[in-house]
């Protein structure tokens, strides 16, 4: 068995500070996602955020951190080679055996609590205003029991991928300090899965070949958003990397500062191209231009130079733009919050990107407990082959798995709601009550007395 | 064509497993791994194409 990481107390305290700044990235999803959809629909998606969270953070106390693990605690194991692939953790459920005393154990538990819910928030974005909310719960229980667990085991526990390393000498393993693997591609692909699941709202798609925009009700909603997400986000990199790249407390700053760069570039990016395009800039591409940069920024943003922030935040912004166009009129994917691009295109560019700028001046905690062999002072040599196998992985593997276990809870429970439901809206369909009823407008309160 | 498409996606990943596994040499290796993802691609094209909405379901 290895020996247990342990953290300085200074580290401690700084990394229990940035876990609790966490939630607000989950707060900034949701009210993203409230403004992006319908106004009929916008208490049913606070109300399925919140429900989401909470089974998400259920679920994963009882059997989904059992599977996830931490780097030190056990595992199971296939010998391939004469190598060990870590595939699946051995803890026990409910948090057995965990004890809270400010061990790395608990502070990855409690991190991954928020992550895992924080994962939950992303298909809602795109399955906004026809996802029913008990079927919304199901497919979180299954995110947060089976598909995160594994691939975070994978790469934040020891599993497989973060041994590509050690094992096989590619860089330094598949590195991930943020999540933008583990979170924001996982629970973008299973946007993309439950958007494939789910069909079209009704007429996003017409006979006639044309696909007319619907657009978000409220703009305040997700601009307000995108800054809550930014403080959510610094705290989920700084605490992540600290976790799981054995930072320290110190290098917060220069996490904070290529989070707020990348997302800056990105969404003056995004602006700026969509007024070139469209003769005004996009208040709602602009804002997923500025998630679409911090998910970029949640893979490297230890191990890279401002400048390099900026370089890595601008191709998110432009890829986030063209891929929203792309999938919406040549998919045929109606994907009323831009999760899939923004999370699951702008994931998977973080990704590479930390194999093409990614440098090393200090040692990466890795699954023996020490240092990773290798030069400590520059690029990592086939770091660029590491990212591309996880993101192979993520594609190759995850996508499949949650499809197919979207496709399952859909046989047994339909995800989709009514024709009825859909066109009354969730609000009054599935709560029963409406998110602004002092707002009811009459047609013919615009007509001349 | 969805289900050759998200059978593809698990083989090109294969693929790339196979190239950790069998091939020391850091070219091969990668070129494997290359191919793999190309497996992949070509997978997502088909998973993408057999959700094109049909002309009379459009409404």
């Amino acid at each position: 068995m290895p020996a247990s990481p342990t953290l300085t107390e200074i580290n401690t305290v700084a990394c229990l500070a940035f876990i609790f700044l966490v939630p607000l990235a989950a707060a900034g999803l949701a009210i993203m996602n409230v403004g992006l959809g319908r106004s009929r629909s916008a208490g049913h998606m606070m109300m399925a955020s919140l429900c989401a969270l909470a089974v998400a953070g259920l679920a994963y106390f009882v059997c989904g951190f059992a599977w996830q693990g931490t780097i030190d605690g056990p595992g199971h194991g296939l010998l391939l080679s004469a190598k060990n692939w870590n595939w699946i953790a051995a803890e026990p459920f409910f948090f057995r055996k965990l004890s809270f005393d400010g061990s790395v154990s608990s502070l990855t538990a409690l991190f991954q609590m928020f992550c895992v819910g924080l994962a939950a928030l992303i298909p809602m974005g795109s399955g906004a205003d026809r996802w029913r909310l008990r079927a919304i719960c199901f497919s979180t229980a299954v995110l947060a029991v089976l598909i995160y667990p594994l691939f975070a085991h994978w790469v934040w526990a020891g599993g497989w991928l973060a041994q590509l390393g050690v094992n096989y000498g590619i860089g330094r393993g598949f590195l991930d300090v943020g999540g933008a693997g583990t979170i924001q591609v996982v629970g973008g692909l299973t946007a993309l899965a439950v958007t494939w699941i789910l069909g079209p709202r009704r007429g996003k798609y017409s006979a006639d070949g044309m696909a007319p925009a619907i657009p978000g009700h409220n703009s305040v909603f997700v601009l307000f958003g995108c800054l809550l997400a930014l403080i959510g986000w610094i705290g989920l990199n700084s605490a992540g990397a600290i976790l799981f790249t054995g930072s320290n407390a110190s290098g917060a700053a220069l996490i904070a500062i290529n989070s707020f760069l990348a997302a800056s570039s990105s969404a003056i990016t995004a602006a700026f191209i969509t007024k070139v395009r469209f003769g005004k800039p996009d208040a709602s591409l602009t804002a997923n231009g500025w998630v679409g940069g911090l998910v970029a920024s949640s893979a490297s943003c230890a191990f890279v130079s401002p400048a390099e922030a900026v370089v890595i935040g601008s191709i998110a912004g432009t890829a986030v733009t063209f891929s929203i166009e792309w999938l919406e009129l040549r998919m045929e994917v109606d994907d009323p919050g831009g999760s899939i691009s923004v999370h699951a295109v702008g994931g998977i560019w973080g990704l590479l990107a930390l194999g093409v700028f990614g440098q090393f001046q200090r040692p990466v905690l890795n699954v023996l407990g020490g240092s990773l062999a290798g030069p400590m002072n520059g690029i990592a040599s086939g770091q660029w082959l590491a990212q591309l196998i996880g993101v192979a992985t993520l594609v190759g593997f995850v996508l499949p798995l949650t499809y197919g276990a979207n496709l399952l809870i859909n046989r047994f429970y339909p995800y989709r709601v009514s024709v009825e439901g859909e066109r009354q809206g969730l609000d009054l369909h599935e709560l029963g009550a409406g998110a602004y009823p002092e707002f009811v407008t009459h047609g013919d309160e615009f007509l001349p007395r | 064509m969805k289900a050759v498409g998200f059978l593809m996606l698990p083989a090109g990943w294969f693929l790339v497993l196979a190239a950790v596994v069998l091939f020391p040499s850091p070219p091969l290796r990668a070129a494997f791994a290359l191919a793999g993802l190309a497996v992949e691609a070509v997978g997502l094209v088909f998973a993408f194409r057999s959700h094109l909405i049909p002309r009379e379901e459009k409404r």
